[in-house]
């Protein structure tokens, strides 16, 4: 069924009533630890995953810090840590960062909560195996955090055979196996999500009225569901590997070490796309809500997304152009991975256009998002470097590849991450932050992460390589300023954790739609009940209908937040504005 | 809203009992998509290896025992049989069927199992197991032939010993030695002995996890057996019955696959 929206109606129906906050919401129906341990409410569970990252963040985020206070001086001025530990250090970093943050940040957390409120459903599909999957990744994290209190890894995350198999003296195994083990956690809540989206969609919810962000965590999803497995039975050859001392990898014993690559970068190239995709979801949302616009390109961005989960697949051997595969098979992998920047572009270009003419105000998801296109686009561009097989072979494990991959990862993911959560933590809390202190963090974190990743690019192009921690005297000065990046990001990070923390005690409380944005999930109390909505929500129209100002139930919005809002039409009505005389220009999805 | 709304086997969170069937079913397509890709790269790493060792493989296969695994191909494929009439029985809404079919199934599964144990335990009295047993045990048959003292036997000498001390040292072993006998390392004929081991890491390896998928599978069916005894598997859930159906044929088909590429591996061309 679908309802059409009249659109000559420029001028938006009257917002809906403030709902009443519901009496009993998923937070206060019960308060003891078993009512939260044993509980199968996909928020309660989202919260649950929240906790857990934010530990290992901070875990990962402090065996960064070594590393850089270690980097800070050259071999003859000294080291912190030994050339050992320093090993241990990045590992750690890399395995906490990867497989425990960046993974399950937005699908676990972002993904978990959101996305059976988007659809209008009442949970998702499987709760039993969602709650399972985060006892999957306890299970796989408490062993990964053994291991590094146990002595550590220092193989690097990659952890490449025959070293890690046959010469390393750390603790591989346990590391391994709960790496192996949480990623079933992944797996699982990857197909919990994409069932939800296929079978539990609201009366209306047709797959082109579906949010951007659904259609970023759909792709996540099929790439969690198909590569997952194969990282797991690589790790599993590993691990027997290593216990047994026997040759699958080893070629003194017969075994390719290169296949262990192959069989390692099919996972873990798709993994990045699992780490930068839900991203890109919370991007459209945000985007378009701070500039009241609707997305430019719905279907480009929907498709793309789905573009990016399947070229993923295809382009894994361009992190071994110099592990010795053949010229030809290197040339393939390279054009593929140059493929690959055709649907990131789509989506940087769509959201660009979307910007152009908008109503933009300036809160902390959107300086976010807005940090996420720019140091996305930074990072993405610089990949088609590596791409290309002349100057890879140059650029090939240096500090150009650490810049490129954390203008990725921490440039996109972790801004697209916080993002999210600055969007999304009123509903998921029912408190208001502090805007002032949310925008200050953004800020900081943004500069922060430019001064420690530009001069990676500058040294790592003039040679230094990755992972070493001793460098010629003439890189100090850049490693002095990446150092001094890193501790005002660092402090960046810092904030949110205090005042999101003070929100929760004396932060104001939050209307339903504080943004005015046009999702389902707005359309329920600040926090939700305990089943989402009290009847099935019946959904008429696309996900971003800001000109005309409606939500998807086909309702008015409130007024939008930021300076000028009240009393001020042109925030979003005025002769610019997307209601204005451009009206024409934006799209109508529907 | 449909009548089945109430019916005591809907969850929570579904419309009605089509929505909450239709989520299992592409639930368990989605998983088992999961699980080709688990073993795909198994496969894939047998495979590479395979092609670039034939003749180890080949060798070192012709050493399992086939009789075992024959026997085994029967009960699978027939637990399959029992499993897809539980589900018509489940249909039907004849429970008695329908436990019935369950437990047979359920002790196919068994006995693929016990026999599956019994094969590892003939290996292992065999030392047929890579690593510092398969090593040992090549290197005493090896030492038997050439002693670290003292003159090497002749091939007849080699041949008239191992006829005359046939408890001294496992069959497999004396065959490579034989086998190899006076041939360099790097003869196209010499058989390597870490490359028959690959092989066998990964006869262990996909039959273990394979293992460990029957054990999961009659575990499922066992709790359908339990739940069709408190009356939970209605005829309109009968997709119960049927997701754990395609788990289980996954597993069997998984087994139609390892047995001609861990035990017919260059059948009937091994003439040695």
């Amino acid at each position: 069924m679908s309802v059409a929206v009249s659109h000559a109606a420029p001028v938006a129906a009257p917002p809906p009533p403030e709902p009443a906050p519901a009496k009993v919401d998923y937070l206060n129906v019960s308060h003891t630890i078993w009512s939260w341990l044993f509980t199968i409410d996909h928020k309660r569970i989202g919260i649950l995953y929240l906790i857990s990252i934010t530990v290992f963040f901070l875990a990962g985020g402090i065996a960064a810090g070594l590393v850089r206070l270690n980097l800070l001086g050259y071999e003859a001025s000294g080291h912190i840590l030994s050339e050992d530990s320093y090993n241990r250090a990045f590992t750690a970093h890399g395995v906490m960062m990867l497989f425990f943050f960046l993974i399950p940040a937005v699908p676990a957390v972002l993904g978990n909560f959101l996305i059976p409120m988007m659809i209008g459903a009442k949970d998702l599909a499987f709760p039993k195996l969602n709650l399972a999957s985060w006892y999957v990744f306890i299970l796989g994290a408490a062993l990964a955090i053994w291991s590094v209190l146990a002595g550590g890894i220092d193989t690097g995350w990659t952890l490449y055979p025959p070293y890690s198999t046959r010469a390393s003296q750390s603790n591989v195994v346990p590391g391994v196996v709960g790496v192996f083990i949480s990623g079933f956690s992944s797996i699982m809540t990857g197909l919990n999500i994409m069932v939800t989206i296929h079978k539990m969609r609201a009366p209306g919810m047709t797959w082109s009225r579906l949010p951007l962000f659904v259609w970023a965590l759909y792709g996540t999803s099929l790439m969690q569901l198909l590569a997952t497995p194969v990282i797991a039975i690589t790790l599993l050859l590993l691990t027997v590997e290593r216990i047994w001392g026997v040759g699958i990898f080893d070629p003194s014993l017969g075994g390719d070490p290169i296949l262990f690559q192959h069989l390692f970068w099919f996972y873990s190239h798709p993994a990045v796309y699992i780490m930068i995709l839900p991203g890109m979801g919370v991007i459209s949302e945000v985007l378009t809500c701070f500039s009241r616009k609707n997305i430019f390109g719905y279907h480009a961005v929907a498709w793309s997304s789905m573009g990016i989960a399947v070229v993923s697949f295809l382009l894994w051997a361009h992190h071994m152009f110099v592990a010795g595969i053949s010229f030809y098979a290197a040339l393939l992998f390279s054009l593929l991975s140059m493929l690959v920047a055709v649907p990131s572009a789509i989506k940087v270009f769509n959201w660009t256009a979307t910007l152009y003419r908008g109503s933009i105000t300036f809160q902390a998801p959107m300086l976010f998002s807005l940090g996420f296109v720019v140091l996305f686009t930074i990072g993405g561009l610089t990949g088609l470097f590596l791409a290309t097989l002349g100057t890879d072979i140059h650029l090939h494990d240096t500090y150009f590849v650490v810049a490129h991959f954390h203008f990725v990862m921490v440039g996109g993911m972790v801004m697209g991450y916080f993002a999210g959560l600055h969007f999304w933590w009123p509903k998921i809390t029912g408190r208001m932050y502090s805007d002032w202190w949310s925008r200050i963090a953004a800020s900081i974190i943004i500069v922060g992460f430019f001064l420690t990743f530009i001069p990676q690019f500058w040294i790592g192009y003039h040679g230094m390589p990755r992972r070493y921690p001793n460098y010629p005297a003439e890189y100090q000065i850049f490693n002095v300023m990446s150092t001094a990046g890193a501790s005002i990001l660092g402090l960046g990070y810092l904030m949110p954790a205090v005042y999101l923390t003070m929100s929760l005690f004396n932060g104001q409380k939050a209307s339903a739609n504080p943004w005015s944005a046009t999702g389902l999930e707005w359309q329920t109390p600040s926090p939700p009940s305990v089943h989402n909505f009290d009847s099935t929500p019946v959904v008429v129209c696309g996900p971003y209908e800001y000109a005309i100002g409606v939500d998807q139930m086909g309702r008015g919005l409130p007024e939008p937040p930021g300076p000028g809002a009240a009393g001020d039409p042109a925030s979003h009505h005025g002769p610019t504005g997307p209601s204005g005389p451009m009206k024409k220009e934006t799209e109508v999805v529907g | 809203m449909s009548a089945s709304t109430h019916s005591p086997v809907l969850k929570h969170h579904f419309e009605d009992l089509g929505q909450q069937h239709a989520c299992e079913r592409l639930g368990i397509w989605m998983f088992l998509a999961t699980e080709v890709l688990f073993f795909g790269g198994l496969f894939g790493a047998y495979t590479v290896y395979r092609l670039w060792y034939p003749e180890e493989f080949i060798l070192a296969s012709s050493h399992l025992n086939r009789t075992i695994a024959t026997v085994n191909t029967v009960f699978l494929i027939t637990s399959s049989l029992t499993m897809t009439l539980a589900i018509r029985s489940a249909k039907l809404g004849d429970r008695s069927a329908l436990i019935r079919n369950l437990l047979i199934t359920a002790a196919l599964g068994t006995a693929f199992m016990v026999m599956k144990g019994f094969e590892y335990k003939i290996d292992f009295q065999e030392r047929y197991v890579p690593g510092r047993i398969f090593q040992e045990e090549h290197d005493a048959a090896f030492r038997a032939v050439f002693p670290t003292s003292g003159p090497a036997l002749t091939r007849e000498q080699a041949e008239q010993y191992f006829k005359e001390h046939p408890e001294a040292h496992q069959r497999w072993a004396w065959e490579l030695v034989l086998h190899n006998y006076g041939k360099d390392p790097n003869d196209p004929d010499y058989r390597d002995p870490g490359k028959m081991q690959l092989f066998l890491l990964f006869y262990y390896i996909m039959t273990g996890i394979h293992g460990l998928h029957i054990i999961i599978g009659i575990g499922c069916i066992l709790w359908l057996v339990w739940e069709a005894r408190r009356g939970m598997i209605p005829p309109e859930n009968y997709s119960t019955v049927e997701v754990v159906s395609l788990y289980w044929h996954l597993v069997d088909a998984i087994w139609l696959f390892l047995m001609p590429l861990l035990y017919l591996a260059g059948a009937g061309m091994h003439h040695h």
